[in-house]
């Protein structure tokens, strides 16, 4: 910014000096700093605090591949981006990575040209009805008037649930996730379907949570993912193995108390060795520092802890790890080998 | 005193009797309550209804506001706090206003700077003043002018040199026009006194800026416009939009009438186009489709960018509140000012624009009321403005799903400046009455 605002105003577009045309890569380290995309404001995945430092489950990721990158967890710079705005900014290199609680999608990864660099948590869209209602099934919505965001793939997962099994529902369509919960709690529609991670935190706030249930049934998948631009390979495979670095030290057993002191010498477990830089050239080979993995597991602590203090069953939000468990834990979290 | 009914009357009184006072049915808060409220008995009927529907509303609404939780440091810990006073209806989750309160008006700009958005808001009264009432001194006037360019480097800071060799572009258009104008003609200066500062801005600024900052800095600590927020924000876009949009809103209503036929066809073509369009389009072109046409890497400020297109679009309503004014005008007003003698310029700055203005007031306040609402749609791009911040503050697990207290606390301060508004262009209309 700086003298940038006023020149931009008389000159429209004048170039600032420095980085174009060059990788991600050397544009962030030559910035100092990661541009990331996250949501404006979603309960355990993004938030900015009463003093505006950004913290959540999305969040942790943009800190963890700034620790990787630049040594540093704090170099970042977020960006809010909505629904609608958040493809734009990533594909107009306004910002280097977006970690919005994204659906991975065939259109969005091949037509829209992004790589998704993982996926950071399973998501599938559920449904919450009224107690007071008596339905156990989502079968038994026939002719139900639904709550449901517009724009996102709930609207098009539910009319597909719908149509395949043959009854009818009438749709009240809302902008926002408060709005939603105002109109569900109002009587407004008799269900409420979105993501069931939303759902969990939306009912974590009502008065009387226990008056509604979360019906069995979850209709679509929704892999939730970082994305970076398509055709920067190197970049995309920078974030996409810090998000596996994160996942391989819960499996590993190394945390953000004990990832110091592995670091200072090799031990005997050669993939923790080569994880962490103290066998082996991993990080040379991404274009990186030996301990990027080091750097970025301390940044917030693996997987399994950023989990847990974001989002976890200790949090207001109570999500268990589900299909979010190690793939050792019988869940669908599993990092190709550090080799 | 004559006497001549004293032989044929036996009585006449001589004084006037001392006045009474009024029967009590015909004075005082009851006059005025027969003759205001129960006047007849349709009247009546409304009074009683309207009383018993405000009864009802401030019943429900007074106990929530009053016995609102200021203490409580999460929504549940409030609902506990509001549970144990067993209202019908609950009571307020204020504290998240008590908590929140300076990030809704300050969005994320740093607390040990905010002396400096204060000052800078302080500054526009000060520079608003001279504007709003004429018989303050006129040399404040000096003071509006440069305002902008403070306003700009107090807001965002780095070297005071950015502000400096902009506001010397103007004195460079100023100079050429004066200087050619003596010597090359009227036509030659106003096109020099457009291009130089043009090339100045483009071509020099940033050499000379960076080059005299390098010398002597005399930075303050710079700050990114990621960090605006708030309500703040909705001034800095608002205050901008406002005081951009009517003189061009009034270049743009002149040359709509204009005789020039390409001038005239640009101003229509640009009003209707954008009245044509809906803000929220316009915001989404600023927000993202330009980051496609711009080449990569250039920086050209999100906010820059906002102000810039809802200035465009305050300034096609604008045009036309003021084009009607103009209209309303009698057709003796303009051939007057043509019997005397006056050019199109004088006329129009002595004469004709001056009652046009007056006659328009309520529709020029109003959209500078819709403009100032309409701030709260850049929530929709990314910007946190002060809805954008709800959404925020949502997001902090203390605070998930408090909804009414955000609300209520942005809808009272929009208030507060809208009525402001509303006020002040009544008393201006009083003020420049001149029909008797």
């Amino acid at each position: 910014m700086k003298k940038t605002t006023f020149f931009g105003a008389v000159a429209a577009a004048t170039m600032t000096a420095g980085f174009a045309a060059a990788g991600t890569l050397d544009d962030v380290k030559a910035k100092g700093f990661l541009q990331c995309g996250v949501s404006t404001g979603l309960a355990g995945f993004s938030a900015a605090d009463a003093n505006g430092n950004w913290d959540g489950f999305d969040v942790a990721v943009c800190r963890a591949v700034a620790a990787a990158v630049l040594g540093d967890p704090q170099a970042v710079k977020f960006t809010p981006t909505t629904g609608k705005t958040r493809f734009t900014a990533l594909a107009s290199g306004e910002i280097d990575m977006l970690a919005r609680n994204t659906t991975w999608t065939f259109s969005r990864d091949v037509d829209l040209k992004f790589t998704f660099i993982g996926v950071n948590y399973y998501d599938g869209q559920g449904f919450m009805v009224p107690k007071e209602l008596g339905v156990s099934s989502a079968k038994d919505l026939d002719g139900a008037t639904v709550c449901i965001q517009t724009g996102t793939t709930t609207e098009l997962n539910l009319a597909d649930f719908f149509r395949s099994n043959n009854i009818s529902y009438e749709p009240v369509p809302i902008e926002t996730n408060a709005e939603a919960q105002q109109q569900y709690l109002a009587g407004a529609c008799d269900v409420y379907t979105t993501d069931a991670s939303g759902l969990a935190a939306t009912r974590a706030t009502f008065e009387n949570p226990d008056d509604h249930a979360l019906l069995p049934e979850i209709i679509s998948k929704e892999p939730l993912g970082p994305l970076v631009r398509h055709g920067d390979d190197q970049w995309a495979d920078i974030g996409r193995w810090v998000l596996n670095a994160l996942i391989a030290a819960e499996e590993l057993g190394i945390t953000s108390a004990n990832v110091k002191e592995s670091a200072m010498a090799a031990g005997n477990n050669p993939e923790i060795n080569r994880l962490l830089g103290t066998e082996g050239n991993l990080g040379e080979q991404l274009g990186l520092s030996a301990d990027f993995a080091k750097n970025a597991i301390a940044a917030g602590g693996n997987y399994g802890e950023i989990f847990a203090r974001h989002i976890g069953e200790s949090t207001p939000i109570g999500l268990a790890r589900g299909l979010n468990a190690q793939w050792t834990d019988g869940g669908l979290i599993y990092a190709p080998p550090f080799r | 005193m004559s006497d001549t009914h004293a032989q044929t009357v036996a009585y006449v009184r001589e004084t006037m009797l001392p006045e009474q006072a009024p029967p009590s049915t015909a004075a005082g808060p009851i006059k005025w309550m027969r003759d205001n409220l129960f006047s007849s008995v349709l009247n009546t009927v409304l009074t009683l209804l309207s009383v018993y529907f405000l009864w009802v509303v401030l019943t429900l609404v007074l106990p929530w506001v009053w016995y609102g939780s200021w203490t409580a440091s999460s929504l549940k810990e409030c609902r506990e706090a509001v549970a144990g006073l067993g209202l019908a209806h609950g009571a307020a989750c204020w504290s998240v206003i008590g908590e929140r309160y300076l990030q809704l008006i300050y969005g994320f700009y740093p607390d040990e700077l905010y002396w400096r958005a204060n000052l800078a808001f302080i500054l526009m009264l000060v520079a608003l003043a001279p504007v709003l009432y004429p018989n303050l001194a006129r040399k404040i006037l000096w003071f509006s002018a440069l305002y902008p360019f403070v306003a700009f480097w107090l807001l965002w800071g780095g070297t005071l040199w950015t502000p400096v060799v902009a506001v010397a572009g103007f004195v460079f258009a100023y100079l050429a026009f004066e200087i050619l104008n003596r010597t090359a003609g009227s036509l030659v200066a106003v096109i020099a006194a457009i291009l130089a500062p043009v090339v100045w801005w483009l071509l020099l600024a940033g050499p000379v800026s960076n080059g005299l900052a390098s010398v002597m800095p005399l930075a303050i600590e710079p700050v990114e416009s990621a960090k605006f927020g708030g309500f703040m924000l909705s001034i800095i876009i608002g205050v901008t939009g406002i005081a951009m949009s009517l003189p061009l809103g009034i270049l743009l209503a002149l040359g709509r009438q204009s005789d020039l036929m390409i001038v005239k066809a640009i101003c229509v073509g640009f009003i209707e186009f954008i009245r044509g369009v809906p803000l929220i389009t316009l915001l989404f072109v600023a927000s993202t489709l330009l980051n496609y046409f711009l080449p990569p890497g250039t920086t050209f400020d999100i906010i820059l960018r906002v102000i810039i297109m809802v200035t465009l679009f305050a300034s096609a309503y604008m045009a036309e509140v003021v084009r009607g004014g103009l209209a309303a005008l009698p057709t003796g007003q303009y051939e007057a000012a043509d019997a005397l003698g006056l050019d199109y310029w004088k006329a129009t700055r002595l004469i004709t624009m001056p009652q046009a203005l007056k006659i328009s007031i309520p529709g020029i306040v109003s959209t500078f009321i819709g403009l100032f609402k309409d701030t709260t749609l850049v929530s929709i791009i990314g910007l946190l403005d002060p809805i954008g911040l709800t959404t925020n503050i949502r997001a902090d697990s203390n605070w998930n799903g408090i909804v009414w207290e955000l609300y209520g606390f942005i809808a009272l301060i929009f208030f507060i400046f809208c009525f402001s508004m509303s006020r002040y262009s009544m008393y201006l209309e009083r003020k420049l009455k001149t029909g008797h």
